[in-house]
């Protein structure tokens, strides 16, 4: 019987840096930030190169649309990003990079992919151990669940005002886009008890006297009855709940094996609840859920991904198929900056969606075992 | 390697369960030189490897779990792989043991087990395991040569014509491979199905598939001819693992034929036939019996006494009539009147639940395994098609036809290797 593998925030070492981190290492920007001129086609990065340490990128969005901004390792392994910048608004973005090759990406309309150019970083650093490429796992995953956190509480509140303002054709539009960043980090909610069916709960899967609350009350409310002048409780509660589910997350340190089942989980939550059209199933928005969990799986496996690199290439390589299998025959149903509907769907192309799942998710079951090791 | 099951040695020859895993009686399953052994324990382990695949001329367990799957794999060797794996899989499996090397129990916490763990405990309960090739498997649907494989198909892999009376669903249909697993037990036929299933993941996908229970057909004569839902026997006429003569002709395929590769294989023809059982059993005996061309009870072909006897066609009744009708079911089918066209039949009952009119989703899963279907089953079905008066009680609604390839030699080969080799 093997001892799983605990790791506690003690052994960390940042080695990435959020936008709105306080300690930061000595700078090895020369001659100031690194421009970045965003439009909605284009992503023109000044510099293609930088010393190792931390490097500062200063984004313009000189789009039309909402943008992001990734720095990317091998695998799309984040170690950098700013999400949520409005057009024509500047964010910097300092990112502690080592030496090794990496990917820009602008992301206008905040979908996927993005438009991506390579970038280097030369200089030395050493090179981590494999404990500390473990608890790196969990500061690597614990940044995304915080760039996360911050535009799901964000829309939620836009989301909130608009149903309370009874403007039904906008509260509709924010509901996919606020859900995307809770589905993409559901494994951490999940963490946290009466909180997930709270905000996430559908009709028939609340536990027995609890209410019926949450995105999908309010999904009901929009779509069935086309009335939310009785919404404004529901609303305010909702935007409470995810406010405590906010604050909680933020500051929950996800062990390696956790990582590794929640991505797991993910998949499968898109296997038995988005392909079957059950999670929205009054608005139809399930393949921006679908595509959250996707991109949240993916987030997991990434911030694993230097650990797996020692001890697993194989099934690294099996995973980076299986991934790019899956977002590939998911974008074929892009609409516009989101997604068809469900019920747009053919009994043909769910079937295509559940294989390249059940392609992805077995490798991934694979993951807690090589992490235990 | 951790054992699924304890060996059960022969029932009756008194020894008791060994200790230590691995020892197992086995049947010869008809893979050594095309002859079967007299019925053993329905508990033990029919032999993987022999120059026939088993579960062809392996007297018929008595459940079903046929499935049907589409390649996904985009790469000849990616198929070969899997080809290799299931091979592997499947010669664990039908000797009683776990899918994988771990077993259902025998990993690490923190994996998931690589068997699914519901055949725990239970003995290999006959279970064969049989893989065929469908048309598509050698070109797709839009004509692409996918494997490089598409000059091996066989020329008696000819899609199968349009037969009259056809309500064939396309999605239970065809298929690029299918594996016909039969067993004694029908959780363990679910079982290495599920398990299959399940290492094919990203490369193959389930197209369909069926569960059948009380084989329709007996393929050895040490077997009783077991009843259809017609509530007739079936396959008394069939051939048998005993006719090693009849075998080589209507049964194994040969270089000569013109697939090398297939030498000592076959070809299987599925139909799922449902019954409109509801309305054949609100029709008369004497019309039943008729119908068929036997009496209920003995399965005497009609004017017969016993269900052995050879039918008499020419026979004519007092009332001046043929006693073997001319449009009944027997006479249609006989190989007298299809050019000798002989089958080897091992169907199987199926009841899905019910249908949104409350009728039993029942009938036959029809399975019939041959030397070249243009020259045995199509003739024969034609026949049916065009005068078969039970046609009013059943619907052909799912068909295909796939190439059974021959059987894996040793540990060292695998399903399929003929074709790709």
């Amino acid at each position: 019987m093997r001892k799983t593998l605990v790791l506690t925030g003690a052994a960390l070492l940042g080695l990435g840096l959020t936008a709105c981190s306080k300690d930061e290492p000595k700078s090895a920007d020369a001659g100031g930030p690194i421009a970045v001129s965003a439009t909605d086609t284009a992503c023109d990065v000044a510099k293609k190169e930088a010393a190792s340490g931390v490097v500062t990128f200063a984004i313009s969005n000189k789009g039309g649309k909402i943008t992001e901004f990734y720095v990317y390792a091998a695998g799309d392994r984040v170690m950098a990003e700013v999400e949520n910048i409005p057009p024509g608004i500047t964010r910097e973005l300092k990112a502690e990079l080592p030496a090794g090759t990496y990917e820009t990406a602008c992301k206008p309309g905040m979908i996927g992919s993005g438009i991506r150019a390579a970038f280097t970083v030369s200089g030395s650093a050493a090179p981590l151990t494999a404990d500390a490429k473990l608890a790196d796992a969990t500061a690597n995953y614990q940044r995304y669940v915080q760039s996360q956190t911050v535009p799901l509480l964000a829309k939620t509140e836009e989301f909130v005002t608009a149903v309370k303002a009874g403007d039904i054709a906008k509260a509709k539009a924010l509901f996919p886009i606020a859900r995307t960043y809770w589905e993409r980090i559901e494994p951490v909610a999940e963490i946290f008890g009466d909180l997930d069916p709270k905000i996430d709960g559908r009709e028939d899967v609340i536990a027995e006297g609890m209410a019926f609350t949450g995105f999908h009350k309010l999904e009901q409310d929009l779509w069935v009855k086309g009335d939310v002048s009785k919404s404004g409780a529901i609303a305010d509660q909702l935007l409470v709940d995810v406010k405590e589910i906010v604050a909680k997350a933020t500051a929950e340190k996800l062990s390696p094996l956790q990582l590794a089942n929640g991505a797991k989980e993910l998949l499968d939550e898109v296997a038995s609840g988005k392909i079957t059209g059950e999670e929205d199933r009054y608005s139809h928005t399930d393949l921006w859920d679908f595509a959250a969990n996707l991109e949240g799986s993916k987030a997991s496996v990434a911030a694993l991904r230097p650990a797996l690199e020692d001890r697993a290439p194989d099934l690294v390589a099996k995973l980076d198929t299986a991934f790019k299998n899956a977002e590939t025959t998911l974008a074929k149903h892009r609409d516009g900056d989101g997604w068809k509907l469900h019920t747009a769907l053919t009994t043909g192309e769910l079937k295509e969606l559940t294989d390249v799942i059940n392609a992805l998710a077995e490798p991934i079951s694979k993951i807690a075992a090589v992490i235990a090791k | 390697m951790v054992t699924r099951r304890t060996a059960i040695t022969l029932a009756g020859v008194g020894a008791a369960g060994l200790a230590g895993a691995g020892a197992m009686a086995l049947i010869d399953g008809g893979t050594g030189d095309g002859t079967a052994n007299a019925l053993s324990g329905a508990a033990d382990a029919v032999a993987f490897f022999g120059p026939h695949q088993a579960g062809i001329v392996t007297p018929a367990q008595d459940r079903l779990h046929f499935a049907a799957f589409d390649v996904i794999a985009k790469d000849r060797a990616e198929l070969i792989e899997l080809l290799r794996e299931w091979t592997a899989a499947a010669a664990r499996l039908t000797a009683g043991h776990d899918a994988g090397h771990f077993g259902a129990v025998g990993g690490i916490p923190e994996a998931p087990p690589d068997d699914t763990g519901e055949a725990l405990g239970l003995p290999a309960s006959g279970l064969t395991l049989t893989i065929g090739f469908g048309p598509t498997l050698f070109r797709d649907a839009d004509g692409r040569d996918r494997f490089g494989i598409a000059d091996k198909r066989p020329a008696a892999l000819a899609d199968l014509p349009a037969f009259r009376g056809d309500a064939l669903r396309p999605e239970i249909s065809g298929g690029d491979i299918c594996i016909q697993a039969c067993a004694n037990d029908p959780q363990v036929a679910v079982h290495a199905i599920r398990n299959l299933a399940r290492i094919g993941f990203g490369r193959v996908t389930m197209r369909y598939s069926q569960l059948g229970f009380g084989r329709t057909s007996s393929t050895s004569r040490a077997q009783a001819t077991p009843r259809n839902l017609m509530g007739f026997k079936d396959g008394t006429a069939n051939l048998k693992a005993e006719d090693t003569e009849l075998l080589k002709e209507h049964l194994w395929a040969d270089a000569p034929d013109g697939a090398a590769w297939m030498t000592g294989g076959s070809y299987l023809v599925t139909r799922r036939i449902r019954m409109l059982i509801e309305t054949w059993d609100r029709t008369s005996l004497g019309e039943q019996e008729a119908i068929i061309g036997r009496d209920k009870g003995e399965g005497a072909p009609l004017g017969k006494a016993k269900e052995f006897d050879e039918p008499d066609f020419t026979a004519v009744g007092k009332d001046g009539e043929k006693v073997m009708p001319m449009e009944a079911h027997v006479r249609l089918a006989h190989p007298d009147f299809n050019g000798n066209a002989r089958l080897l039949r091992r169907g199987y009952n199926f009841v899905d639940g019910s249908d949104s009119l409350g009728r039993l989703d029942a009938g036959l899963f029809f399975m019939a395994y041959q030397r070249d279907p243009r020259k045995q089953f199509v003739p024969v079905q034609r026949s049916l098609a065009k005068a078969d008066i039970l046609n009013e009680y059943i619907r052909h609604v799912s068909s295909a036809v796939w190439a059974i390839p021959p059987g894996v030699s040793g540990p060292e080969d695998f399903w399929g290797r003929t074709l790709f080799t």
